[in-house]
């Protein structure tokens, strides 16, 4: 279900001395099925942004379609919007409240109204979508580790068994390896239930390998809205604005600066090896050849 | 939502108000609220207003602002009058059924409502121009001679900027997590009393968790900073008097003397003229 923004702004305590205009004439499409990564700077408005989406933020101005209706409408029901737009929050951890696992998942699912049966069902469907074994349901959750309670977190938003999952910084303070674990699984869950999903970052080297497009934020203002390789091809606006491409595209750049024959649109670390690989093997057939 | 609690908000800007030393201001305020009580005739309150209204003015802060805390004690106000019209004996003006409103009910309501006003506002312009900081720092330098009594006058003091420094963090994070939870289908608002009740499990267990970790956390912050209460502790900001605060302390004085002969004063005009 499509998500529509028509200029959008958002101002924080407007009217008062310390208003924030947080976001300025946003306009966006947000099509089915795409994974879309959100990258800004610090306080570039990202995390305003996303609370729209599933009307937490009523816009100050603009207007947010869902599926074709708007959602400041009267009669606009929020609460079937919040479940069909999953939102996880940053730092998510801090919002588990149950006794163990199990029961935190199934409270989204509960507010639903669905039966008790169709309630377990999803929680436990959505626990493992997660990457959570058995072992832990019956856990306390504030148990577990960091990035085990952030997976139980997702779990609780993929139990309302979203449309549109939206991750504000899901591998905020993970070691790389919970980082890592993390992104796969979000991938990975992206390519079982094909819904779209969109991932709030601040590093371009997490999402570059998953997703299918990239707007950049910057002071409020959708700076960039294209294609990874397009996006990453501006690294110099990027880098004006404190973000940067991601490092290999920086050494597939030195490499081909100092006069080797390489492709310089290339942002995961398997493309610049597969590159790098087909290079030598052109080098050495030269010189066969030869 | 939250954030709209004055009582206790500071409001940034440059006034001559906001320059005082906050042992100034605490006393200014401690004397003026003993002067409301005291205080009962019109010229009183008359002289009393005009000194709010003159200190509001020097403050430079909106006069919205210290409305803003008077709506903590609507409910308390509306229940103070309707209680003094409809319960004090005396002279009556009205009648309905069995309850009458009196001369002298009318007069009690109309100065507790003035007292209760002038009260909130008065302690508004303490906090609206303060930092909790300097509050209690004012606060501490003023009840020192009760540590020969053995209280804890620092760490009270400790405790209570502690306490104001937390306020707005956790009405921050109640919001974030509030929010959390409507993300995932909570519902704060509607339902009977016990379903509301319930509905709010998911909001302070969170909360309070949050607050013990930072509890924790700040008490960490402190011990490797080596912090071991007040005893030999010197400030970064000692607080000293500058001649403006002696000016102050003369205003005050000034202001309470006009207000205990304000009857003899009016004669004297009443004469005079
Ligand atoms: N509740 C709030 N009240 C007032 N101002 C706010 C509030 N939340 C955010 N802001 C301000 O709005 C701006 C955008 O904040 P936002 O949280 O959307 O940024 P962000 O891109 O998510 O940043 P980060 O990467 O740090 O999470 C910032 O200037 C911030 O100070
Ligand atoms: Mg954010």
């Amino acid at each position: 279900m499509p998500i529509i923004l028509d200029k959008v702004s958002h101002i924080y305590e407007a009217d008062t001395a310390m208003a924030v205009t947080a976001l300025n004439n946003v306009s966006l499409v947000i099509p089915d099925g795409q994974f879309i990564g959100l990258i800004g700077h610090t306080g570039s408005g990202k995390s305003t942004l996303v609370q729209h989406l599933n009307g937490l933020l009523k816009a100050t101005s603009g207007s947010i379609y869902f599926n074709g209706e708007d959602i400041d409408a009267e009669d606009f029901d929020k609460k079937r919007l919040r479940s069909k737009v999953g939102l996880v929050f940053q730092y998510p951890e801090y919002q588990l409240f149950e006794a163990d696992v199990f029961s935190d998942v199934c409270f989204g699912p509960k507010n639903l109204g669905l039966t008790k049966k169709e309630v377990e069902l999803r929680a436990y469907e959505a626990l493992k979508l997660a990457g959570i074994e058995d072992e832990y349901f019956y856990q306390s959750p504030f148990d577990l580790s960091g990035g085990q309670k952030r997976r139980v977190a997702i779990a609780g938003v993929l139990a309302m068994k979203p449309d549109v999952l939206i991750l504000d910084e899901p591998t905020a303070g993970l070691d790389p390896r919970g980082r890592d674990e993390i992104l796969e699984q979000i991938s990975k869950l992206k390519k079982e239930t094909g819904i779209t999903i969109m991932l709030v970052s601040h590093s371009m080297d997490d999402i570059a390998k998953y997703v299918d497009r990239i707007i950049v934020m910057n002071k409020g203002s959708v700076m960039l809205d294209d294609k990874p390789t397009e996006v990453f091809k501006q690294y110099e606006r990027l880098e004006e604005v404190g973000l940067a491409a991601p490092q290999v595209t920086y050494i597939m750049k030195a490499l081909h600066d100092r006069g080797y024959d390489v492709r310089i649109d290339i942002n995961t670390i398997d493309e610049a090896k597969k590159e790098i690989m087909s290079y030598f093997a052109k080098l050495s057939a030269a010189k066969r050849g030869r | 939502m939250l954030r709209d609690i004055t009582l206790g908000q500071y409001y940034q800007t440059d006034s001559i108000i906001h320059r005082l030393d906050p042992r100034v201001k605490l006393v200014a305020t401690i004397a003026f609220i003993l002067s409301l009580f005291i205080f009962d005739g019109v010229a009183e309150y008359v002289i009393a207003a005009l000194f709010l209204i003159i200190m509001i003015k020097l403050s430079k802060v909106p006069f919205k602002f210290m409305v803003k805390g008077m709506k903590a004690i609507v409910f308390l106000l509306a229940i103070t009058i309707v209680f003094n019209l409809l319960l004090t004996p005396g002279e009556p003006v009205f009648t309905v059924w069995k309850l009458s409103i009196t001369k002298e009910g009318i007069r009690l309501a109309a100065f507790l409502t003035i007292r209760l006003s002038f009260l909130v506002i008065g302690s508004s312009i303490m906090t609206l121009t303060t930092t909790p900081n300097q509050l209690t720092d004012g606060m501490e330098s003023l009840m020192r001679p009760l540590k020969k009594i053995k209280v804890p006058v620092h760490e009270i003091a400790m405790m209570m900027s502690i306490a104001l420094r937390f306020i707005p963090i956790l009405m921050e994070e109640t919001d974030k997590i509030m929010k959390a939870q409507m993300a995932r289908g909570a519902d704060f608002e509607s339902g009977n009393f016990i379903k509301k009740a319930k509905s709010l499990i998911p909001l302070l267990v969170p909360l309070i968790i949050s607050a013990f970790r930072r509890a924790n956390d700040l008490a960490m912050a402190m011990e490797a900073r080596c912090y071991r209460g007040g005893e030999h502790r010197t400030r970064m900001k000692p607080l000293c008097y500058k001649k403006r605060d002696f000016a102050a302390y003369a205003v005050i004085l000034l202001y309470l003397a006009a207000g205990l002969m304000a009857d003899r004063l009016v004669k004297m005009v009443v004469v005079l003229l």
